[in-house]
């Protein structure tokens, strides 16, 4: 007999519903074509998502239905972390909605809320199988929102790239499950884990024992399933396609939002689940951060175009995220919580920027655009460089602290691989504030004829713009910030 | 809170205060102001230092002050100065004074200019306060990342290639130094059971074993040694030089590469006692070669920022040639080097930057007899070539020579090749002597002396009242420091036997 009340036990996923429900039921209220429509909406589902950012900031960790769902902290703390950048997005959406699709802007906050909540179940699950819906809810309407400019090529067909992408990785995913299911007997994460430690602590004594050998392929392509997910190398051939056809904010929720609840997700199963095979994943991550964070970066530094440029960049970010997981414990998945934050407020004052300035100039995001933009908007332009700087880890903005925390979480595991990891990932860190600078430059000492013309920025803009200003000044400064993630555990 | 606090309080609140000053008066108010404070505040620092080691205080550092920054981590926020940190903060801030003044004129983007200028003197003085690696290297990175816009914004020349070279290969030193925090917080904290970041508790520890501190040593002492133009990682400095600004240059000859020399002693030999003597050999070879290769450069050079860039190279790297030979002589002549160069250099610099805002050329061939046209800026000259040269009366021959003596009564060490391979890179070293004078007394005759060529030179004007201010600045400090060596080097001394001893040297 099930037991209803355990549904209390979900809180945050339970307001999230509500405001897929509040948003569904306004959409319909709203006159069809009026003119505060867009700004109406974009309200209510900015208040509801900062409302279950503060209820994911109060509640208790808690379990449902025997261990199918297990809120840990460090996942609730996660949950605040990523409603705050949806809010961000949905601010931000404004003068997209309002000029592409104000008579859709009811489906896109649906949409966005949909996708937060599969990424909700996904990141507190304790069973595969609720890992694996949280996924595909938190997938097809991503989907949907890649597509949401359908009448531009390019969006149909990033969506059509993302969709196929996404279905081959779960099956690939599917795949390594069954396997892991045949290993263990259980799809319940402690069950597995248990199942996993009985056949012996894998080390280089038990390499390619039969009883293990089902469960290392499990996780190997489990492991694949959610790299595409992340995209990181070799799995990233969607990525660039999908960023550049999606509409601005589309974009920056996938580089930030998708890809920090994913990241963390598979933290979470690598070190609880996973943990008896140590030995195979460590190697395993080794080699996908050096190849993510090298490949992405020499890539980065060719494109023209801003979106597709933001693609690489999100990919070899995701590789220094990675770095956290190498520490193998707690420390580490602060610091992965910890840099998803700091890489949202930086990386959506950049989508910000790039959206409003598409907007304002005819649907422009390439580079050269931006040629002299400091000489006709000058506050844009700096904040635009503030943010570049942040991703870049450049002090004393936030982003050095986030790269220097995971560079701290990998080394401590204190082997060789661990530290030459760390060194390539150092290197890395010139190249890819070459291709950061690279904008600056094009903004601050580039000289053209034909600047962007000077605009006002709207006021979603800049309370988006602000939002995001503030935490990368402050979020790396205060270090109550990380103080707070780093309470949560695991 | 400590006073100390306040050396990276004031560049703030002068960040907060450009950031709402409305007009070009209302900029070089707050500029002027917030520059005179923090002059003010290093006198003061340096006064109340003299009078407390007088009163007999021998603590290692003074004014310290820690406050649990990232506490999961282990990081703190922590400040504290002995000798060596108090001079150097009193050469910063005459720098960043006298800079001010030489960048008066500056146009366009006056506001910026100085927001960047300023956000970099934070990152110097907080680097030059700060006890904790950490706190240490995130003012350091404050310190690199403006000079990209100074120089690509606001420069001459190449500059937008300069400004990345100097950048990248800086930043590249930055990650090096990242992994050998790491390693030195790691591996400290593995052998000594506490995970700490504090420079002070981390040596007197001594806990990390001699074979991880010879793999640690090199990424610091090269990380910090890229800042420190050691050659074969200097190729940043020439480019960089010649590209900036006046008042860049200045700060970037003046204190910004004296991060460098500071960081390779006070963290790479401080906190890896034995791998720098085991290794100094090899890092002695590299400096030996800065030294002659650089003064070797700057005879062929044509351009005046050029040649001042590579005797940069040659002098810097008579800081680390005197850092390694680890006698307390040597040492202290080290950091007087550290002193007199910045002032030196900044005092060159200022000069070529008034020189060329006249004759818009920095070429040597193109000018001559300035002498004539504008005497105060040429007798500036003069007493810059003198005092770079090693004439004594003037700060730099009281440096090269205790580096000298020091260098050649240093004690072999145990990882030498040979037991006088000390005396033998002294001697090498000291040929730039010689040379230092063939390239400063050439450019000297040609540019100053003779008859003037170009006949547009003749209107030329001289100085201006501000920066008449900068140059006489800078000549009273240089000729000061010549004139009373003891009173600085008294303070340096000490301190430089206490990090000598914590090395196991004395």
């Amino acid at each position: 007999m099930l037991d209803y009340s355990e549904f209390l036990n979900m809180v945050p996923e339970i307001v999230l519903t509500a405001a897929l429900l509040i948003v569904f039921i306004a959409d319909f209220c709203c006159p069809r074509l009026g003119k505060e429509r867009v700004g109406t909406l974009s309200t209510i589902a900015s208040v509801m998502l900062a409302v279950t950012g503060v209820v994911s900031a109060v509640i208790e960790p808690s379990t449902a239905f025997g261990g199918f769902y297990v809120a840990s902290e460090a996942a609730n703390v996660m949950k605040v972390i990523l409603s705050f950048g949806s809010l961000i997005v949905a601010v931000m959406a404004y003068p997209w909605l309002q000029k592409c699709a104000a008579n859709l802007a009811g489906e896109f906050y649906m949409l966005l809320i949909a996708t937060l909540l599969g990424m909700f179940f996904m990141m507190s699950s304790g069973n595969f199988l609720l890992f694996f819906l949280g996924l595909e809810t938190a997938s097809v309407p991503l989907a949907c929102m890649v597509a949401f400019d359908k009448w531009k090529k390019n969006s149909a067909e990033g969506a059509a790239k993302y969709i196929l992408v996404a279905t081959f990785s779960s099956g690939v995913m599917l795949y390594g499950l069954s396997f892991v299911y045949a290993a263990t007997g259980s799809l319940y994460f402690d069950q597995v884990y248990n199942g996993l430690f009985s056949g012996g602590p894998a080390d280089a004594d038990s390499c390619g024992l039969p009883a293990n050998a089902l469960a290392i392929m499990g996780m190997v392509f489990f492991f694949s399933g959610l790299g595409f997910k992340i995209s990181l190398v070799p799995f990233h051939f969607w990525t660039a396609d999908t960023y550049q056809g999606a509409p601005t904010p589309v974009t920056g929720y996938l580089s930030v939002i998708s890809k920090g609840a994913a990241a963390l997700t598979l933290a979470i199963i690598l070190l609880k689940v996973f943990q008896p095979l140590v030995y195979y994943w460590e190697y395993l991550l080794d080699i996908v951060i050096v190849l993510s964070i090298t490949v992405a970066n020499l890539f980065a530094i060719r494109q023209s175009e801003l979106k597709r440029f933001m693609a690489f960049s999100s990919i070899s970010q995701a590789g220094y995220v990675m770095l956290a997981v190498l520490g193998n414990g707690p420390t580490g998945v602060a610091a992965l919580t910890y840099y998803v934050l700091v890489y949202i407020v930086a990386n959506m004052a950049v989508f910000t920027i790039i959206n409003v300035v598409e907007h304002n100039n005819g649907g422009r995001t390439d580079m050269a655009a931006y040629n002299g933009f400091y000489q006709t908007n000058p506050k844009l332009a700096f904040l635009m460089t503030l943010a570049l700087f942040s991703l870049g880890g450049i002090p004393p903005f936030a982003g050095m602290f986030s790269k220097f925390f995971v560079f701290m979480a990998a080394a401590q595991q204190g082997s060789f691989a661990a530290y030459f990891v760390v060194f390539i990932a150092l290197l890395n860190t010139v190249i890819s504030l070459y291709y950061y600078l690279l904008i600056v430059k094009a903004m601050y000492i580039t000289k053209t004829d034909t600047p962007l013309p000077t605009f006002q920025s709207d006021l979603h803009t800049r309370i988006a713009l602000a939002v995001c200003t503030v935490g990368v000044a402050l979020f790396g400064v205060c270090s109550c910030i990380y103080e707070w993630i780093a309470a949560a555990g695991i | 809170m400590s006073i100390l606090s306040v050396f990276v309080l004031i560049p703030a609140l002068m960040l907060l205060g450009l950031w709402l000053a409305k007009s070009l008066n209302q900029v070089r108010g707050v500029m002027v102001t917030g520059a005179s404070c923090l002059l003010a505040l290093s006198i003061w620092l340096t006064i109340y230092f003299i009078q407390e080691r007088a009163a007999g205080n021998t603590a290692e550092m003074l004014l310290t002050y820690s406050t649990p920054w990232f506490k999961p981590l282990n990081i703190a926020y922590s400040v504290g100065v002995d000798g060596i940190s108090v001079v150097m903060l009193l050469l910063s801030s005459i720098i960043v004074f006298t800079g001010t003044f030489a960048s008066w004129q500056l146009k366009p983007l006056t506001k910026e200019y100085f927001l960047w200028f300023t956000l970099l003197s934070t990152g110097v003085f907080g680097f030059f306060i700060s006890t904790d690696l950490f706190t240490m290297f995130m003012f350091y990175e404050v310190a690199l990342i403006p000079m990209y816009l100074l120089i690509g914004v606001w420069g001459s020349g190449h500059k937008e290639y300069s400004a990345m070279k100097l950048t990248l290969m800086l930043m590249g030193g930055s990650a090096l130094l990242i992994l050998g925090l790491l390693g030195i917080y790691f591996f400290n904290g593995q052998y000594s059971g506490h995970y700490t970041f504090e420079l002070t508790e981390i040596a007197a520890a001594h806990a990390i074993p001699g074979d991880i501190q010879n793999v640690f040593f090199p990424f610091i002492f090269i990380g910090f040694g890229v800042l420190g133009a050691l050659f074969p990682f200097h190729t940043w400095s020439p480019d960089g030089h010649a590209s900036a600004p006046t008042a860049v240059s200045m700060l970037h000859a003046g204190v910004l590469m004296k991060l460098g020399g500071y960081g390779c002693f006070r963290v790479a030999m401080y906190l890896l006692p034995e791998a720098a003597q085991d290794l100094s050999w090899i890092f002695l070879i590299l400096t030996t070669i800065s030294v002659v290769y650089g003064a070797l450069s700057a005879c062929v050079q044509t351009d005046l920022k050029y040649i001042n860039a590579y005797s940069s190279v040659s002098h810097c790297g008579l800081v680390l040639f005197a850092l390694l030979m680890m006698s307390q002589t040597a040492v202290t002549g080290a950091v007087l080097q550290m002193l007199s160069h910045g002032l030196m250099t900044a005092l060159f610099f200022a000069l070529i930057g008034m020189i060329y805002g006249r004759t818009h050329t920095r070429d040597i061939r193109e000018l001559a007899g300035l002498m004539k046209i504008m005497p105060f800026l040429a007798v500036g000259y003069v007493i810059a070539g003198l005092a770079n040269l090693g004439l004594p009366g003037f700060s730099g021959f009281i440096a090269e020579m205790t580096i000298f003596v020091g260098s050649f009564g240093a004690k072999p060490m145990v990882g030498d090749p040979n037991d006088s391979f000390r005396m033998v890179a002294t001697i090498i070293a000291c040929m730039s002597i010689v040379v230092t004078a063939v390239y400063i007394l050439r450019v000297v005759g040609k540019i100053l002396y003779g008859e003037v060529e170009n006949k547009h030179f003749l209107e030329l004007t001289d100085a201006t009242w501000d920066e008449r201010v900068a140059v006489v600045c800078l000549i009273f400090c240089v000729a000061g420091l010549g004139s009373f060596p003891f009173w600085v080097s008294d303070i340096i001394s000490p301190a430089a036997g206490t990090i000598l001893q914590s090395i196991g040297v004395m």
